[in-house]
């Protein structure tokens, strides 16, 4: 469980985010939103690459702000980014391997536990073969294999379906479904499938301009009319 | 976008990480290299290549270091020259000053070359780019002036070894070479080892931990961060490993002039180094010894073989860089087996066409 209390961010002039509370029970969450809604800069904070104003995020009973950015992926947080990070130059394994060797995860476990993640992603390439040659597909797979190597507590997905193909995104969204029961992990998805996040996640909160304006039961929050209005923008249309 | 290798179903490699035949026969490959160096190269010439070679496999180690921190950190670093002069200058010091055995020599040149290293690093930990190149070849610049005022090596005793004149004199002994490798050919087989240990301590870095923490780096710092790589540690391990190398090569290099002066090394070397170090690749070790030939060799070939003027090399070296970052971004060692994979392709095409008959193509 995730417990986040008045969690504000301000950059220069800007609030990206507003005096946000909210919990993440466990399971896999949803955490959606238009555009410049604030779901990214909620990773960072996570993640530790922005500190925010004021607020305070409760993972598990432990307070993650007064972490190192660093030493969180040793804690058991992990993360995609919006923009493709697999890294080219590295094989499959290594990939994967690197999260391994920075999670605090024993050395003994590192090559079972590795083939496993990359396993449980379905990647059919060798683990040899160099990212770099990989197609998109692939890499996302990488990427989320990366995510729950090596003893996951939190997994945040930053729109893992973007760019994917329908097919490819069902495939996805199976294995984000098993995330939770296979590693123990909670998952906190942001996407802009709508289709992507009923299926993963059993509640979702909803942001728009930094404030969140819904939270709840998934398919609840989807019917919700101040979420209707945020995306299709105004109320005239509903 | 490339495709997928197609995997084979019932991958036979789940047996990974196990050594395979293919790194066997690339080391079988490379043992077979360094012996041909050790003891067939040294047959085959005269005295004057033989100098020239070993000023090779120094520089190569520097440009190793080069290599080390672009090509697997993406830290451009123009100070590695000056770290060679700081390494060649501490183990002339120490072997005027005292009677420590030439390996321990070594070791302590390196030693303190990799503290004075890291500490220069320290600004790569905010700076990078265009900003940490000017940092570095500026401490390049200061090195340089502060040895020639110093009048490096100044003759006389002890650690300073400020001779009274100040002058240095014909009877400035030579830096002390190991016992048993005291000739040029024995000398230059005892660099061309250490250097090739050199390069297996950097082989053994970027393919573990650190090197996949490089990449990571290299890649996207907050992708680093968020995947538990501690910046600050590796970054700094990466300029204490280059330093290291490079001390250990200036120690290398003092034994090797005999009586080394400031002059010798000047801030543009860092520049050529550099320049060479792209040119031959710097995301492979072949690249390093590649910048190694062309920073020593050719310029012995256009002086001492050719009769041409080296500061032509100058030019050369522009064309090729430019050639270098426009068409073959891995340089000479990525680009020459690619190259010489397609002529063999082409070869065996024109074969096969030859074969059945049919019109070659032009």
């Amino acid at each position: 469980m995730i417990e986040v209390k008045s969690l504000t961010v301000r950059f220069s002039g800007v609030t990206p985010i507003d005096d946000v509370s909210l919990v993440f029970p466990g399971g896999t969450c949803g955490l959606i939103g238009p555009n410049g809604a604030g779901k990214t800069t909620f990773f960072n904070v996570l993640s530790g690459f922005v500190n925010p104003a004021a607020g305070s995020i409760a993972a598990f009973g432990d307070n993650l702000l007064r972490m190192a950015d660093y030493k969180r992926a040793r804690w058991g947080l992990r993360r995609t980014f919006q923009t493709e990070m697999a890294i080219e130059q590295l094989s499959v394994f290594d990939n994967v391997a690197m999260i391994h060797e920075h999670s605090g995860a024993g050395r003994g476990s590192r090559s079972a536990d590795v083939l496993a993640a990359i396993d449980f992603v379905g990647l059919e390439v060798s683990p040899k073969a160099k990212v770099g040659g990989l197609g998109a597909r692939e890499r996302r797979l990488v990427e989320v294999a990366r995510a729950v190597v090596g003893k996951p507590r939190v997994v945040l997905l930053d729109e893992p379906a973007a760019g994917l193909p329908d097919e490819e995104t069902e495939h996805l969204s199976q294995v984000i479904q098993k995330i939770p029961d296979r590693f123990g992990a909670l998952v906190i998805l942001v996407d802009h499938d709508m289709s992507l996040v009923s299926a993963c996640c059993a509640t979702t909160a909803v942001l728009d301009f930094g404030k969140l304006i819904a939270s709840g039961p998934t398919a609840e929050v989807l019917r919700n009319e101040h979420v209707m209005r945020a995306y299709l923008g105004t109320e005239e249309e509903l | 976008m490339t495709v997928a290798p197609a995997s084979n179903g019932a991958a036979p490699n789940r047996t990974w990480p196990g050594i395979e035949r293919g790194t066997i026969v690339r080391g079988a490959v490379i043992l077979a290299l360094l012996l041909i160096t050790l003891f067939v190269l040294p047959n085959m010439v005269g005295a004057d290549w033989i100098t020239t070679f070993t000023s090779v496999a120094i520089y190569s180690v520097a440009a190793l270091g080069f290599g080390v921190l672009y090509g697997r950190v993406g830290m451009i670093s123009l100070g590695q020259i000056a770290l060679l002069t700081i390494g060649c200058w501490i183990g002339a010091r120490f072997a005027y000053a005292t009677a420590l055995p030439f390996p321990v020599l070594l070791l302590v040149a390196g030693g303190i070359t990799c503290v004075i290293g890291t500490l220069v690093g320290l600004p790569a930990l905010r700076l990078s780019g265009l900003y940490l190149a000017l940092i570095t070849l500026m401490f390049a610049g200061a090195t340089t002036i502060v040895l020639s005022v110093h009048d490096f090596p100044s003759g006389g005793g002890g650690f300073w070894g400020r001779a009274g004149t100040g002058a240095l004199t014909t009877s400035t002994p030579p830096v002390r070479r190991p016992s048993g490798a005291t000739t040029d050919v024995a000398y230059y087989r005892y660099t061309v080892v250490v250097c090739a240990i050199l390069f297996l301590f950097v082989l053994v870095h970027v393919s573990g931990k650190p090197g996949r923490a490089w990449a990571t780096i290299r890649e996207s710092e907050p992708a680093a961060l968020a995947a538990g790589v501690n910046i600050t540690v590796y970054k700094l391990w990466a300029f204490a490993l280059a330093s290291f190398i490079t001390g250990v090569a200036g120690c290398l290099l003092a034994a090797q002039v005999g009586v080394p002066r400031a002059i010798t090394f000047q801030t543009q070397d860092s520049l050529t180094l550099g320049a060479t170090a792209l040119i031959g690749g710097i995301f492979s070790l072949w690249g390093a010894i590649v910048a190694g030939i062309f920073s020593q060799l050719l310029p012995f070939l256009f002086q001492a073989q050719w009769g041409l003027n080296p500061n032509f090399l100058l030019i050369l070296f522009g064309v090729g860089l430019l050639q270098v970052l426009l068409t073959a971004p891995g340089g000479i060692s990525q680009q020459l087996p690619r190259d010489l994979a397609n002529l063999g392709r082409l070869a065996a095409r024109r074969a096969r066409a030859l074969a059945s008959g049919d019109k070659p193509l032009p």
